[in-house]
């Protein structure tokens, strides 16, 4: 295995079984230090598995994992010391208050007394101040969730992964998240974001692995990724809800408010026949608009 | 201090915290219980001899007493502890940790420990209000209390490591625990027993825990305090080595 210090984390190999299940067929990819990494996928891709297993909480069939060079398994508490999770679930330690559960857990880092001004920025950042010293089971689950990306940041790592960060939060908090998360990585941390909100991840990270059915279908800058898809999109009106023409009903997408949506591919299907053909069998168009495919377009293309 | 070494304190202290929160659960509650038993079995046996000459039959079982709560507690502490964090989720902030499995094994023995100090500490000062007790051989004393808190500290970890749920916890307090602790002479000498549950005795770890303790206060015993040590550092090394085995590996833990 080449582990690199430059590359914030190196995956070889990796694979997970369970039962019958193959979870994780021989994932393989690199993130290099300072990266906005997107890790998409459907449900039971492989995704959380995958996180799982550089997090510690599940071991690999096969293969290896090295945080900025150390290997997640033989060198585990350096590898975890540069690793911060957030992890998907709404847990929590309901004996401890908000800010002793942030002190406790720098302190399984190793880290002491000189963290707990960190630890008031961070409340402070996160909306959490007035909440340091309630109870965590007294917490709503947005405030959960925002101590659990304090938890994760409380020792400074350099490697963030945040696992669906944004799941189930409110626009506002959403927003909160967003920003904090982009502050981390203008300060030079490498961050990891899984997310099912598409647009999140087209606007934030830099590179993207799409992930499905265990196998890595897609890792390329989000830039090439979005120019890789070879179909733009048409939407036309038709006046007087008129039918679509047969010869277009292939090029269908979708349908909804009285307007159709056309997929057309690049080079075969010129905007302009379409305009011939509804021109041809007398339809009026009464309003158009064309979209380039976002993320979720891909996604869906390289899922299906 | 090092790292790893304050993440090891820092677990401990967590380990601590966590029982000190609730301390009318973990520590009034369980003294309460043990001196209900006293108040009981003296009153109804008062008549009856002791084991030993000298030792009024109260004496007898006070020892035994505070050494069936210190087992009782010292499992449920460790073993209620890692079934919450399971059951609750957050055990992986632990697992996401730096700690190696030796600071986990030490951190929640140890907590554990310290909750056992608090409780028998409570009884024995309570007890002397009933029944003042003599304190024959201070050091055995303090090997037995360790030897046996620490062995029922490392099971509860054990019995937290391999459960899911907490039915899995009572089950093991309710089919293995409490019958070994009751039938290991806390309230009775294994001499007045059939010669089948009188060799039956012998096979119990615990037995041996109880009376080795009991042999610190009075210099009597059923069977001689070395047996007593070499009984329980056995029970406490074959658990230990079990315990560190499912850790190093992550029995149950890892997925």
């Amino acid at each position: 295995m080449t582990n690199s210090p430059s590359n914030a984390l190196d995956i070889v190999g990796v694979r997970k079984s369970y039962g019958s299940l193959q979870a994780l067929k021989g994932v393989e990819f690199s993130i290099p230090r300072g990266e906005f990494f997107g890790l998409l996928g459907p449900n039971g891709a492989g995704k959380s598995t995958l996180i799982s297993i550089i997090a510690g909480l599940v071991q690999a069939d096969v293969g290896q994992i090295a945080v900025l060079g150390h290997d997640t398994v033989g060198d585990f508490r350096h590898a975890r010391r540069l690793l911060g999770v957030v992890p998907q679930e709404l847990v929590f330690d309901p004996f401890f208050k908000v800010r002793d559960m942030l002190r406790i857990q720098a302190g399984y880092y190793g880290a002491g007394r000189e963290v707990w001004p960190w630890i008031d920025e961070m409340l402070e950042r996160l909306d959490l101040t007035s909440k340091a010293n309630t109870s965590m089971r007294a917490l709503s689950g947005g405030m959960k969730r925002r101590v659990l990306i304090a938890q994760a940041l409380v020792h400074k790592p350099p490697v963030v992964i945040l696992d669906e960060p944004t799941a189930g939060v409110d626009v506002e908090l959403r927003r909160t998240l967003w920003q904090f998360m982009s502050d981390l990585h203008r300060q030079g941390q490498t961050v990891v974001l899984t997310t099912h909100y598409l647009e999140e991840a087209q606007e934030m990270c830099s590179r993207i692995a799409i992930l499905d059915r265990g196998e890595v279908k897609a890792l390329e800058s989000t830039r090439q990724l979005l120019r890789r898809h070879p179909f733009r999109f048409l939407r036309v009106k038709l006046a007087g809800n008129a039918a679509l023409p047969e010869a277009l009903r292939e090029l269908v997408a979708s349908e909804s408010d009285g307007s159709i949506e056309l997929k057309l591919e690049t080079g075969k299907h010129p905007i302009g026949s379409v305009f011939d053909a509804l021109r041809d069998a007398g339809v009026a168009i009464e309003d158009v608009q064309t979209r380039d495919p976002d993320l979720e377009d891909i996604f869906v293309e390289l899922t299906r | 201090m090092t790292p790893n070494q304050r993440g090891f304190v820092t677990l401990l202290k967590k380990e601590v915290m966590r029982f000190w929160a609730v301390l009318g659960q973990t520590v009034t509650a369980p003294v309460i219980t043990a001196l209900l038993y006293l108040l009981v079995f003296a009153q109804a046996l008062s008549g009856r001899a002791s084991a030993y000459d000298g030792i009024s039959y109260t004496e007898f079982l006070v020892p035994g007493l505070i050494m069936m709560t210190v087992m009782q507690n010292a499992f449920a502490n460790t073993s209620s502890s890692l079934i919450q964090s399971k059951v609750m989720g957050n055990l992986v902030f632990l697992q996401m940790a730096p700690l190696g499995p030796w600071e986990w094994f030490a951190a929640y023995v140890l907590a554990a420990l310290v909750r056992c100090v608090l409780v028998a500490s409570a009884m024995f000062i309570a007890t002397l209000f009933f029944v003042p007790l003599p304190v024959h051989q201070p050091l055995a004393i303090l090997a037995m209390f360790l030897l046996s808190a620490g062995s029922l500290a490392v099971v509860g970890l054990i019995a937290g490591i391999v459960s899911q749920k907490f039915d899995h916890i009572a089950a093991f307090t309710n089919f293995f625990i409490n019958p070994l602790a009751f039938l290991s002479g806390v309230f009775y000498s294994v001499h007045a027993l059939p010669p089948f549950w009188y060799t039956a005795s012998h096979l119990n770890p615990f037995f041996y825990m109880i009376d080795g303790f009991r042999f610190g206060f009075f210099g009597h015993a059923d069977v001689p305090i070395l047996h007593s040590i070499a009984w329980s550092a056995g029970f406490f090394a074959l658990a230990s080595a079990v315990c560190m085995r499912m850790l190093i590996t992550g029995y149950k833990m890892k997925r």
